[in-house]
């Protein structure tokens, strides 16, 4: 069914019923296209890419790309103090960083690769992406100085504020009635 | 009253000049005032009539009317180059009704606003779906549509009065972060039937297309599968660039950071996504050390825009008028105090009261002179009821919505906190 057709018929509620084809608008999505977007990261680490960066890698990364926002070691620059914090977050003036706050190490490689650096984002490579990742933990005492990350090991980092967060009661579990 | 004319002790003279006066101190501080008045003392003053300008193409504001949005960033920095602004704050104190226009509507952007060839975008809708599709805008264009008046408001909102409440603010630096336009578009339960999104489907991924690929987690309840938009248009024209031209997500009541601007992905699972602006940003660290997170509905609220902080009022009748809205439904009372929450009295709403829409109440006040507060409170239709502050800092650690303004003898209205 058209959708224009519909529209001639008034039938406005039936087509929201019915549904309508996938052919009326659009065309279908490649994989190879799909994958050239699909650029989020879950905790349990699906999205990752291939590749890997170790400590030392990444702070060459970031004293080039990050250092000149974000400050020397991640801290004292004009833009998010990424370090220090942890210990704060019940007292009165909470530093809230990757490393007091954030609850997944993923979520750091999600940002990094969609979002940053600021003037150029999606510019990093992944092996560079995963580099400055390990060189953000390091400084905040999470992971050691000799670490090397991949896809298999990122998502087993234990944030130290992993188990932080609340969510509200209405949306710990989805309930809707699409379902069966 | 300027401040000469208050301490110059003259009365008569006070008298005469305070109503202008009021507006030059509005605009000392906001850098604009509603409308200059003229001073006609007879009609014999007022200019003559006589051939007016060309029309045009687009009709301009008045060369009278000052009102402008205010670029701010982080709580506390109200005066920043543009270039370094992260909001945009609406002028609440010089807007009437309830809908807000496009060009005023508040904005918060994390990347700037880019510049979208609408030719050029696309929208990517795959995961759990039957059909993983490409949609051009004149595929979206084509859809049916609805339209929807709706309030849209920064997580962020009031957080000028988060901490303390700075004396020389004005309701448009304190609560500027909301808006409401009427938002047209594609109902989301349409896509979510094109693509065949899997019922097991719980939890959808949307995605912008600015510098920063603001991506949110959106909860795939019956309240936002039925009401969702993917809206193209504002206020009966195109979105403007600042509000994602030419797609964004529109989720009535729901904090603003949801409705991610120049969407282009769409992605449905089974569990949230996790990404930065659910985690590290738009949570609620408690005084425990815990957070809150996914606190993803805007609740009951009101404010007083006039007289708000700043303005200054005459000696005898004033007439209260404000703001009220809430993410769960409509508003169906809002009580005033003119006595610092001693006592209360209700205000008329004003039609059209929509539900999660900005609605206009007012109410009448003789003010004696003696220095006092006034104050307004709100209820939506699920008998929601805004809090004062001491019980939202009780439930909540950090926020302030209660906006409470403060009177002097000499009728200055300053913000203070309820």
């Amino acid at each position: 069914m058209s959708w224009p057709k519909a529209l001639s018929l008034g039938a406005l509620a039936l087509v929201f019923a019915t549904g309508a084809s996938a052919y009326d608008f659009g065309r279908p999505a490649t994989q190879a296209e799909i994958k050239l977007w699909d650029i989020d990261v879950s905790p349990d680490g699906t999205g990752l890419p291939e590749g890997r960066g170790d400590v030392a890698r990444g702070r060459d990364v970031y004293n080039d790309n990050c250092a000149a926002c974000h400050g020397d070691k991640g801290q004292g620059g004009f833009a998010d103090r990424l370090q220090g914090g942890q210990g704060s977050l019940a007292s009165d003036h909470p530093v809230k960083t990757v490393g007091s706050f954030w609850p997944y190490a993923t979520t750091l490689f999600d940002y990094v690769r969609r979002a940053m650096p600021y003037p150029e984002p999606q510019s990093l490579s992944d092996d560079d992406t995963y580099a400055v990742v390990a060189y953000i933990l390091n400084m905040n005492g999470i992971i050691p100085a000799n670490a090397t990350i991949d896809r298999s090991t990122l998502p087993s980092v234990k944030m130290p504020n992993r188990d932080g967060f609340v969510p509200d009661e209405e949306f710990r579990v989805i309930h809707n009635s699409r379902q069966k | 009253m300027s401040l000469e004319a208050e301490t110059g002790g003259e009365p008569a003279m006070t008298h005469v000049l305070s109503r202008r006066n009021i507006l030059s101190a509005a605009m000392g501080v906001a850098g604009a005032a509603v409308v200059e008045r003229a001073s006609a003392d007879s009609l014999a003053d007022v200019p003559e009539r006589g051939p007016g300008n060309p029309l045009t193409a687009t009709s301009e504001r008045s060369e009278f009317v000052h009102i402008a949005r205010l670029p701010e960033s982080t709580p506390g920095i109200r005066h920043v180059d543009p270039s370094r602004a992260i909001n945009s704050k609406a002028p609440l104190d010089k807007l009437v009704g309830t809908i807000t226009p496009a060009d005023l509507h508040y904005e918060r952007s994390h990347a700037g606003v880019p510049e979208i060839d609408p030719a050029k975008h696309r929208l990517l809708v795959h995961g759990m779906v039957q059909k993983n599709l490409v949609l051009t805008m004149d595929d979206i264009l084509a859809m049916p549509s609805i339209s929807r008046i709706a309030f849209l408001e920064c997580t962020g909102n009031g957080w000028e009065n988060w901490k303390s409440a700075p004396s020389d603010v004005t309701v448009q630096n304190t609560h500027g972060l909301i808006s409401t336009n009427e938002w047209t578009g594609v109902p989301l339960s349409f896509l979510v039937d094109l693509v065949g999104v899997d019922p097991a489907s719980t939890w959808m991924l949307a995605e912008g297309g600015d510098g920063s690929a603001v991506a949110r987690s959106i909860p795939l309840t019956d309240e936002i599968l039925s009401e969702g938009i993917l809206a193209h248009g504002q206020n009966g024209e195109p979105l403007r660039p600042a509000h994602g031209f030419p797609l964004r997500l529109f989720l009535p009541g729901f904090e603003g950071n949801l409705n991610i601007k120049w969407l282009r992905r769409l992605k449905f699972g089974t569990r949230p996504f996790m990404t930065r602006w659910e985690t590290a940003r738009y949570t609620q660290l408690q005084a425990d050390g815990s957070a809150r997170q996914f606190q993803l509905h805007q609740d009951v609220n009101s404010v007083i825009t006039s007289p708000s902080g700043m303005m200054e009022i005459r000696l005898g009748y004033t007439r209260i008028t404000g703001l009220a809205w809430s993410g769960h439904g409509r508003i169906v009372r809002v009580e005033i105090s003119t006595d610092g929450a001693k006592t209360w009295r209700d205000a008329v709403i004003s039609a059209p009261a929509l539900p999660k829409a900005q609605t206009r109440f007012q109410a009448d006040w003789v003010w004696d002179g003696a220095p006092t507060k006034i104050v307004s409170r709100s209820t939506d239709e699920k008998g929601n009821v805004q809090p004062d502050r001491a019980s939202f800092i009780a439930a909540r650690n950090t926020n302030a919505l209660f906006h409470k303004k403060k009177i002097d003898a000499a009728g200055k209205v300053r913000n203070v906190l309820a």
